[in-house]
């Protein structure tokens, strides 16, 4: 799965890195590194991560930003490559 | 009538988006998103779909991602004919139509200019083609660099200490690999946050093990017997041995491809106004064509409705989305596109983000934190007004700033604010480079006479 940080928006909360820690980590204080390519068994963490962002700063195929539901069934993914 | 052509547009119309990247990849998404029921043709010269960048010199190096797999996630389908790996080489603005590298012709109602900007190269060519000398631009520059990386340099030397630059630094030793950057003005970030702050910035760059050398510039790149860079020398005559090289040295925008188009475009970009729409060489606005994302310039209310263009990624998006808004609707429907300038940079742990435009600003304040402890905001002001905020490990204050600076707020900061320390009761000068004297190229550029300045006095002629 794709996903992307608006980091202008980031505010270094680390909800995503408790909450998907193999897909988000803290560098540092504040700022956040991501792998842009998340694996799909991750699918259910990331949705959390994505929910849960206190800014709604993540955006990810198949995982509508806000208020997307951390159940989401997978499959649903546009990712043809 | 436009209203009938307007339909007609939205419903069977051709439009056409050069660049197929962040700004690109998000008009599709926007016109789609409005009901744009026509034809869309997406044109790149790369071969890869939109990918996003600025993860290449950040989580790539640090080996957190995949250099090869940070295309862009997709907000919706956009059902788009994709021309990838083959870019544009000419308009013609007359017969509506883009010429592609392969010989074909791309023919729009609506053309988004998207083209963005390329990494500056090293200017002697043969010595730019030596192997192991890299910039860090597209995703083919960072396979390359990361896998060199990778494989245990001796020694990176980076030519250029603005953000790329130092990101890269940063990646560096936090992998344990030697590197030395080389910086024309007096400290890293000076040309974009002025020497107070880049003074800040040496000493991160020091403390984690950087050899910075300030004041100088690279001379020269050797080679070994079979074409391998091997030596740095510099003007102050020192001489450094790396195997790797990266140039830092900004951007160049992509406009040639546009010379004799009769399109406003050139070095610093392509004009247009606050609604994205490209003037032409005379200066008059087209219908047509529309602009997005670094190679934009456009005039901006908050900084004297000079012409600013930014290398920023929220830029990008927020302009492509209103330069797709834009495009099919109608006069009374268009909006302005009048973003406030805001990027963010992460290197040796510490979270760089700024507001506002920082190098417009003559007088510095820190209003929250100190110097010293590196976790601080200082704010820019410019002729009594807050201009651009910046935070080192800071980032809940900038939405703060940014709504000061949105509102011409005074400066000096005059309100009594939390974690205000006494070195930062007074302005003291922001301490920015002489502008004519290019240290690796500003992010932000801003460009045009500013009326705010009242240097000039029009007289009309009288008959």
């Amino acid at each position: 799965m794709r996903l992307v940080v608006d980091l202008n928006k980031c505010q270094g909360y680390a909800q995503c890195a408790f909450l998907a820690p193999d897909v988000f980590a803290m560098h540092g204080e504040e700022s956040l590194v991501y792998n842009p390519r998340a694996e799909e068994e991750q699918r259910e963490r990331l949705a959390r991560a994505v929910a849960a962002c206190p800014v709604q700063a993540i955006t990810a195929d198949g995982l509508d930003g806000v208020g997307a539901a951390p159940s989401q069934p997978a499959g649903e993914s546009s990712d043809g490559s | 009538m436009a209203a009938d052509y307007l339909d007609r547009l939205r419903r069977e119309g051709r439009i056409v988006i050069v660049g197929a990247s962040l700004a690109g990849l998000r008009a599709a998404e926007t016109l789609r998103d409005e009901g744009f029921a026509g034809s869309l043709t997406l044109i790149g010269d790369e071969p890869y779909e939109p990918y996003d960048r600025p993860p290449l010199s950040k989580a790539v190096l640090l080996g957190k991602a995949d250099p090869r797999h940070t295309e862009l996630p997709r907000r919706r389908e956009i059902d788009a004919k994709w021309r990838l790996g083959v870019p544009a080489t000419a308009l013609d603005m007359t017969a509506k139509r883009v010429r592609l590298a392969d010989g074909d012709e791309v023919e729009y109602d609506r053309l988004l200019i998207a083209t963005g900007v390329r990494a500056r190269p090293w200017p002697k060519e043969p010595e730019a083609q030596l192997d192991g000398v890299f910039v860090l631009r597209t995703r083919d520059d960072a396979v390359g660099l990361h896998r060199r990386m990778k494989a245990g340099p001796r020694r990176v030397f980076v030519i250029g200490a603005g953000f790329t630059g130092s990101e890269i630094a940063s990646a560096c030793r936090d992998q344990g690999i030697p590197v030395t950057v080389a910086e024309r003005a007096g400290a890293p970030l000076a040309g974009a946050l002025g020497g107070v702050i880049g003074a800040v910035a040496a000493d991160m760059h020091r403390e984690n093990g950087v050899d910075l050398r300030t004041g100088v510039m690279v001379t020269a790149l050797e080679g070994d017997t079979v074409g391998r860079v091997r030596a740095v020398h510099l003007s102050d005559g020192s001489v450094v041995e790396a195997d790797v090289v990266v140039v830092s040295l900004g951007a160049t925008r992509n406009t040639e491809w546009l010379t004799g188009s009769g399109l406003g475009a050139g070095p610093r970009g392509i004009a247009c106004d606050a609604g994205c729409r490209a003037f032409d060489f005379r200066g008059i606005v087209t219908d047509d064509i529309f602009v997005a994302g670094d190679v934009a310039r456009s005039p901006h209310a908050l900084f004297g409705y000079q012409f600013l263009s930014l290398e920023h990624w929220g830029n990008a998006i927020a302009q492509a989305e209103t330069a797709a808004h834009n495009m099919i609707s109608p006069s009374s429907d268009r909006r302005p596109h009048l973003w406030v300038p805001a990027f963010w940079s992460s290197q040796f742990g510490v979270n760089i983000k700024s507001v506002g435009v920082p190098p417009m600003g003559e007088e510095l304040m820190i209003t929250q934190g100190s110097l010293a402890e590196r976790r601080f905001v200082g704010v820019y002001g410019y002729q009594g007004r807050i201009i651009a905020a910046v935070s080192f490990d800071n980032t809940r204050w900038l939405e703060f700033y940014e709504r000061m600076i949105e509102t011409g707020a005074p400066f000096p900061v005059e309100f009594p604010t939390v974690d205000r320390r006494p070195e930062g009761r007074t302005p003291v000068s922001a301490d920015f480079p002489d502008p004519s004297l290019p240290t690796h190229g500003p992010t932000v550029t801003l460009s045009g006479y500013s009326p705010a300045d009242r240097q000039l006095v029009f007289t009309p002629a009288r008959h």
